[in-house]
Order: C-alpha cells, then sequence, then structure tokens
C-alpha cells in the first residue's frame, strides 16, 4: 500500500489521453459526415443516418466524448501532480474511465435510433442521464478526494478551474436532465413552455461555460507553464477572473432566448451579463499569452505551444465574439444562421480541440516513457493542417451567416420577403462545401495525431512507477 | 406586467440582480494597484517541480474594460426593461403588452403597413380574375406563394404525393375565385373514411373498378363486380355515380388522370383500406384577407398558365 501511494496513478490518465485521441477522430468523422449532408443531401441514408440523428451524435461524441476524456485525463495528471499525493482512489478513477465510456457507447447506439430527449446538448435518455450523475459523483469523489490529500497547502490555479467545473456540471446535469420517464427509452422534461426553454438555455450555455471553458482552462493553467517553461502571469489575475468568470456564467444563457416568450427583462439580463463576462473571460486568455512573456521565441520551434497559444488566441476571439453576439441588435441578425454555428467552431475547434490536443501531446510521451512524442514535425504537420481547417470553418460560416441573416430580413416595397428561404439554402451551398473541407482538414489532423501516438505507444512503455514527488523544499 | 405572481418575486429579481451587477465592481475596487515600477515576484509557492506564479497587476486596460461593461450594464438596465417589473426609462417592450406603449414589433409592423398597405387594399378592390393577369400583382402574389405556400404545395406549384397541383385545371374543391379564396382563408379538411370492413377482395375490385374509370389497365372481371360494389358500399355518396367526385366536400374526380396518393392498384387498394386524411391550412387570421386575395388570384394564375405558372 505505501508502495502504491509514492506513484502516481498514470493508468487511468493514460486510458483517457488515448480515448481522447480515438474519441476525437470519431466525433469529428460524424461531423465532417453531417457537413457534407448538407452539401449532398443524398447523402442521409435512412433514419439511422439522417442529419437529423446524426448531429446530436456529433454534439455529443466531441463535446463529452473527447473534450470529456481530454478533461478527465488531464485534471486527473494535473491534480495528482499538482497535489503530490497519488489519486484519492484507483478503483473509483477505473470505474470513471469504463462509466464514462459505457455512456458514450450507449450514446451512440440510442441516438442514431432516435432516443432523445429533444434538449440540445443533453438529448440523452434518463437511464443514461442516471449513469451520468453516478459517474459524477465518483469523478467528484477522485478528484476533491485527491485534493484533500494533498500534500502542499495551496491549491493550485488548474485545480480551482477543475472543481468549478466538476460541480457546476452536476448542478446542470441533474437539474436540466430533470424528466419523468414513459418507458425505458421515452421520457418527458419536468419543465414546461417559457421555463424548459430557460431551464435548458441555462444549462446549454453553462455547458459552454464549465465544461467548454472552465475545464478548459484548468488544463491551459497547467500545461501552458509547463511547456513555456515560465511561471504564471498574475495570480491575482488569476484569481479576479476565476470568480468574475464562474459567478457570471450563471446569467448568460437568456442571451439563447432573444425576441422569444421569455420575459423582456429575462433577456436584458442575460444580454447585459453576457458582456460583463467579456473582461473575465479575457483574464484567462491574458494569464495565458502574458505567460510567455520573455520566451516568445519559443513559439517559432515548439509545436506544442503553438497549438496552446493558437487555442487562447482563438479563446480571446470566441469570447469577444459571443458577448457581441448576445447584444439583442447584432442577435436579430445573427441569430438562427451560421454564424452561430461558426462562432461554436471557433471556440470548440480553435480553442477546446487545439489546447486538448496540444495537452495530450505533452502528456503522451511522459505516460509511455519517451522524451518526446515519435515524430515532432507531424505535430508541427498536425497544428498548420487544424489551424488551417479552423480558418477556413469559421470564415465560410461568418460570411454564410451573415448572408443568410442579410437575406432573411431583406423585404421587397410590398412588404413580402425578397428572399425565400430555400434561396438562401442556395446561397449558402458554396460556403457549406467550404466548411466541410475545413472540418475534413481538421479530420485529417486527428488522423496524423492518432499515427504519431500509436508510433509513440508502439516504441515506448507505460509508465507506472513514476514516483510522487516531495513539494518543495522552501514550501512549508 | 404579469411575469411575476406577487411584488416579493419582483423584488427578489431586482435586487439580486442589482447586487449581482454590484458585485463584480466591487471584487474589481478591492484590488490595490501596487505602486509603479514596484518589483513584480512571484507568490513563493512551487508546484509540481518547477509551477509557479508571478504576481503582477491586473492590466489596466482590462480594469476599464470590465468596469465600462458594469457601467453600460447599469445604464441598459435603467433604460430598458430589466429590473423586475421596472420598465425602464424608454418604456420599451419587444412585443405590445399591457402599460407598454413603446413596443418594438407594433412599431415595426405598423411602419410597414403604412408603406404596403395602400397597395394591397388597391388589390383587394381588383376584381381576382383582373389581378391575376396583373403582372405587378402577380410578382407580389409569387413572392408570397414562395413563402408561404410552396413548402407543400413546391416552387412551380405542382404539388406533391397529397399535396394538390396548383398548376392544372383540375379542383377537389372547386376552381370559382370565391371558392379558392375560402379554401386559402379557412383551409380544408380533406377526409376519406378507411373501409377496411368491406375485405380485402371487394377493395381489390374497386381498386380495378377504380383504374377502369381513368382508362387504366385493370381486370374485367374484377371492374364488374367492382362496379357493383362502388355503388352498394357507398362510395358513390361521396364521389357521383359516374365516379366523377363532388367539389361539396372534396371528393376526387376518380374518372381523371390527376391522382392526389397514386394510381397505382396497390396504391389505391391503400387508399380505400386505411382512408385518407388531408388538411390545408386555414390562413386568414395569419395573412390577412388582402394577401389571402393576392395568393388566391396567384393561384388562378398558376391554373391558368399565366403569370405564376412559368
Amino acid at each position: 500500500m505505501r508502495e502504491a501511494q509514492s506513484t502516481y496513478n498514470y493508468k487511468v490518465v493514460r486510458q483517457f489521453a488515448v480515448m481522447t485521441v480515438i474519441w476525437g477522430i470519431v466525433g469529428m468523422l460524424v461531423g465532417v459526415i453531417i457537413a457534407a449532408q448538407l452539401v449532398w443531401p443524398e447523402l442521409n441514408f435512412g433514419p439511422w443516418l439522417h442529419f437529423g440523428r446524426l448531429r446530436p451524435l456529433h454534439t455529443n461524441a466531441v463535446i463529452f466524448a473527447f473534450g470529456g476524456c481530454a478533461l478527465f485525463a488531464t485534471s486527473y495528471y494535473v491534480v495528482q501532480r499538482t497535489c503530490h499525493t497519488r489519486l484519492f482512489s484507483d478503483g473509483l478513477a477505473a470505474f470513471t474511465f469504463w462509466g464514462w465510456q459505457l455512456i458514450i457507447v450507449l450514446a451512440a447506439v440510442t441516438l442514431p435510433l432516435g432516443m432523445t430527449t429533444g434538449k440540445e446538448y443533453a438529448e440523452l435518455e434518463w437511464p443514461i442521464d442516471i449513469l451520468i450523475t453516478v459517474v459524477w459523483v465518483a469523478y467528484a469523489v477522485v478528484f476533491f478526494g485527491t485534493i484533500a490529500k494533498r500534500k502542499v497547502t495551496h491549491i493550485y490555479v488548474a485545480n480551482w478551474f477543475y472543481g468549478g467545473f466538476i460541480l457546476a456540471v452536476a448542478l446542470l446535469h441533474v437539474v436540466n436532465s430533470a424528466e419523468i420517464p414513459v418507458t425505458l427509452t421515452k421520457s418527458y422534461s419536468a419543465y414546461a413552455g417559457v421555463q424548459d426553454a430557460m431551464v435548458q438555455w441555462w444549462y446549454g450555455h453553462n455547458a459552454v461555460g464549465f465544461f467548454l471553458t472552465a475545464g478548459f482552462l484548468g488544463m491551459m493553467y497547467y500545461f501552458v507553464p509547463k511547456q513555456a517553461g515560465r511561471p504564471v502571469y498574475s495570480y491575482r489575475l488569476s484569481v479576479v477572473h476565476f470568480w468574475a468568470l464562474i459567478f457570471t456564467y450563471m446569467w448568460a444563457g437568456p442571451h439563447h432566448l432573444h425576441y422569444t416568450a421569455l420575459p423582456d427583462w429575462t433577456q436584458s439580463v442575460g444580454m447585459v451579463f453576457s458582456l460583463i463576462l467579456l473582461a473575465p473571460s479575457w483574464g484567462g486568455m491574458i494569464n495565458g499569452v502574458m505567460t510567455l512573456s520573455g520566451a516568445w521565441h519559443k513559439l517559432r520551434d515548439d509545436p506544442i505551444l503553438k497549438f496552446l497559444i493558437t487555442s487562447l488566441s482563438f479563446y480571446g476571439m470566441s469570447t469577444f465574439e459571443g458577448p457581441m453576439m448576445s447584444i439583442k441588435t447584432v442577435n436579430a441578425l445573427s441569430h438562427y444562421t451560421d454564424w452561430t454555428v461558426g462562432h461554436v467552431h471557433s471556440g470548440a475547434l480553435g480553442w477546446v480541440a487545439m489546447v486538448s490536443i496540444g495537452s495530450v501531446y505533452y502528456l503522451l510521451p511522459r505516460l509511455f516513457g519517451k522524451s518526446e512524442m515519435a515524430s515532432v514535425k507531424l505535430i508541427t504537420v498536425h497544428f498548420w493542417v487544424a489551424t488551417i481547417g479552423v480558418v477556413l470553418y469559421i470564415a465560410s460560416m461568418w460570411i454564410a451567416g451573415v448572408m443568410q441573416g442579410l437575406m432573411w430580413r431583406a423585404v421587397n416595397v410590398d412588404g413580402t420577403l425578397t428572399y425565400s428561404f430555400v434561396e438562401s439554402v442556395k446561397a449558402s451551398y458554396p460556403f457549406w462545401a467550404i466548411r466541410f473541407l475545413g472540418g475534413l482538414l481538421f479530420l485529417v489532423g486527428m488522423l496524423v495525431m492518432a499515427y504519431n501516438m500509436f508510433k509513440t505507444i508502439a516504441g515506448g512503455r507505460s509508465v507506472d512507477d513514476a514516483r510522487v514527488m516531495q513539494p518543495a523544499a522552501h514550501h512549508a | 406586467m404579469s411575469d411575476f405572481v406577487s411584488q416579493f418575486w419582483n423584488w427578489y429579481v431586482i435586487l439580486l440582480v442589482l447586487a449581482s451587477i454590484l458585485a463584480c465592481a466591487v471584487l474589481l475596487w478591492t484590488q490595490k494597484t501596487p505602486p509603479a515600477g514596484a518589483q513584480v515576484d512571484t507568490t513563493g509557492h512551487v508546484w509540481d517541480e518547477n509551477l509557479e506564479e508571478y504576481n503582477n497587476p491586473l492590466p489596466k486596460w482590462w480594469m476599464w474594460l470590465f468596469y465600462i461593461t458594469i457601467i453600460f450594464g447599469l445604464v441598459y438596465g435603467a433604460l430598458y426593461p430589466m429590473f423586475g417589473s421596472f420598465q425602464g426609462l424608454l418604456g420599451w417592450c419587444s412585443s405590445p403588452q399591457p402599460g407598454c406603449a413603446n413596443s418594438q414589433y407594433a412599431r415595426e409592423v405598423a411602419k410597414t403597413d403604412e408603406q404596403v398597405n395602400p397597395l394591397f387594399d388597391k388589390y383587394q378592390k381588383t376584381d381576382l380574375k383582373v389581378l391575376a393577369a396583373d403582372k405587378e400583382a402577380m410578382e407580389t402574389g409569387k413572392r408570397l406563394y414562395l413563402t408561404y405556400c410552396m413548402q407543400c404545395h413546391g416552387a412551380d406549384g405542382k404539388g406533391a404525393k397529397g399535396f394538390p397541383n396548383l398548376a392544372d385545371s383540375d379542383w377537389l374543391w372547386g376552381g370559382e375565385p370565391a371558392v379558392i379564396v375560402e379554401t386559402i382563408s379557412n383551409g380544408r379538411n380533406g377526409m376519406m373514411p378507411p373501409h377496411a370492413q368491406l375485405g380485402s377482395e371487394t377493395i381489390k375490385d374497386l381498386a380495378n373498378y377504380v383504374r377502369s374509370l381513368s382508362g387504366l389497365p385493370a381486370d374485367s372481371v374484377r371492374v364488374a363486380k367492382g362496379q357493383e360494389a362502388f355503388n352498394s358500399a357507398g362510395c358513390s355518396g361521396c364521389h357521383g355515380p359516374d365516379g366523377k367526385g363532388m367539389h361539396a366536400v372534396g371528393a376526387p374526380n376518380l374518372t381523371d388522370k390527376t391522382w392526389l396518393y397514386g394510381s397505382s392498384e396497390a396504391t389505391i387498394i391503400e387508399t380505400i383500406t386505411k382512408g385518407r386524411n388531408n388538411r390545408m391550412p386555414a390562413w386568414k387570421d395569419f395573412l390577412g384577407e388582402p394577401k389571402v386575395h393576392v395568393l388566391a388570384a396567384y393561384v388562378i394564375s398558376l391554373s391558368e398558365g399565366g403569370a405564376g405558372g412559368k
């Protein structure tokens, strides 16, 4: 037992890290398929592979399978290393891994079969919701249990963000998934009408805020200073932006329901807090990017750092874009268009995927007993292919989105609409083709990563004897 | 305003929103900026071998950005509805509601009405047949059609399975101008009752008879038996003794080449066995009479192969 206590649990980190890459490929492949279906509708084969069923499969796979595995892998690694102790429970940690994989497989089966609650990003039916809750509680026990037995007094900043993410997601999931089962595969929401919509988007926006932001900021706060070999820019800034971020995000959901049956005051509250959210979001970007100050030259030849710093640039860009889109007059143009899709992907591909990819590239050699990835050159290739992919994706969606918004609101002198809906669909085709290409490039990058990963694994060994480090001497 | 069941919740929301915005300001206010030029050092903590943190002051521009958004939020809340049931100094609301004189929706509708009503009033006073030949009016009709009708009837008006072709001269409910206006205004419920009780053999006879009516190949023995059943089973009640249909109940003419669901024996058997339930929605309340009038004229022009029909 004492022997086990003196090493880090790398096994669960390794499992989640490898599955991050695998699920990333699966989720992005489904994304590329549905992007292709928009360009070539003939590709909708039967009800199971129809756009309407594959789209939630795509979102669930990239957010919860790819993003989720990345968060599990990095949080388990970071919390052990920065608490100078082994994970609280190996058994529970293994349970979270197998439980989470089971949830992903169940999602991949039930969504194409058409079993859905119809709530965006929370489509999974009630038995899976219960399983998610059980696994998540186990995750919280492992994470906070590890924090509790830490060998250092101060809790490192990355762990605040991971902890905030774990607590908030538990709250969001339980409240939004409250539903009344009818059969094993069908349930109805516990809420009705506009309250249901508000609960859904309180959840939906905070899924972005906590799952896709707070968790990944935790990742950023460990891997950026580690890879840059520099101290974090400002402890003070991290405190202020942490509290401001987790407090303000909770209010921003109503901006998804502008100009709907939601009362005006609620819409205004959502808009104003979304604007107030700008500075707290940028606090994270500043702290990450400025950490590199004095070591900018490292960006030139370190592709992992390229991934991490580029992800922060996209983070800064999309957290500027988001508040702008929450302004009612801007939203009146952007809502329901591809602009929203572009915005989401500048966050999802540019920020979430890139920071995860960079972090996993950092982890893999350490987990498999190598000094670096099998091919550093291929990391650079991956970086450029992915970056070009993201740029093509979001630029095409900006153009398509603004064009759609303008076409939908154009009115003739007789008060009729200038364009019918299909005309805007037709005009969108070229941009959907470019988006397909952008997504395809991003997927190709992931395949390059998988090749590099398996080469690294093949030439390495599973590290299970990494000894727990003693806390620094002057740190009483 | 009916957003709150009691004043308690109104004040609950007001105070919570205000306190939350101010809390952000307080958080910033408590951040002492160290004197300029002061030595910036790390916090002294080290994690995982070499993780450290400098304690740089908050960037000035970042603090100002934060303050500006907070001030904007408070000003916005003073002008627009944000603090519970307080309407805001501009008296703005998105859609008409009691106690709100400045409804954005009402304003936009009024502005459009003012602009387009004279035109539609003119159209409404024009006879439908004349309107159907008016090129400019039919441009408007086409735009309305492409927005509201083409999802079912197709961009060219030729319909689809279950959705009638408007570009021919065959009518389920009648093609007189007043009837078309009635169809668009109040919608239609096309109901063919199921006849499974007749038994599959009789139904097959009937299907053959129906095919023979429009000159399609059919089994002559079954046609004879089907003709008998057609009268005895009550088909003629709606479709008429000669099978030519009845506009009053929307019963299709079975002797022509137009088929709403298809003319194959299997499809006809399905139609007779299970019946058909079809619905055209009512548009009067949504579009208003003047637009319905223009659309009726456009449908007439379609069936005449005129302005809209290619």
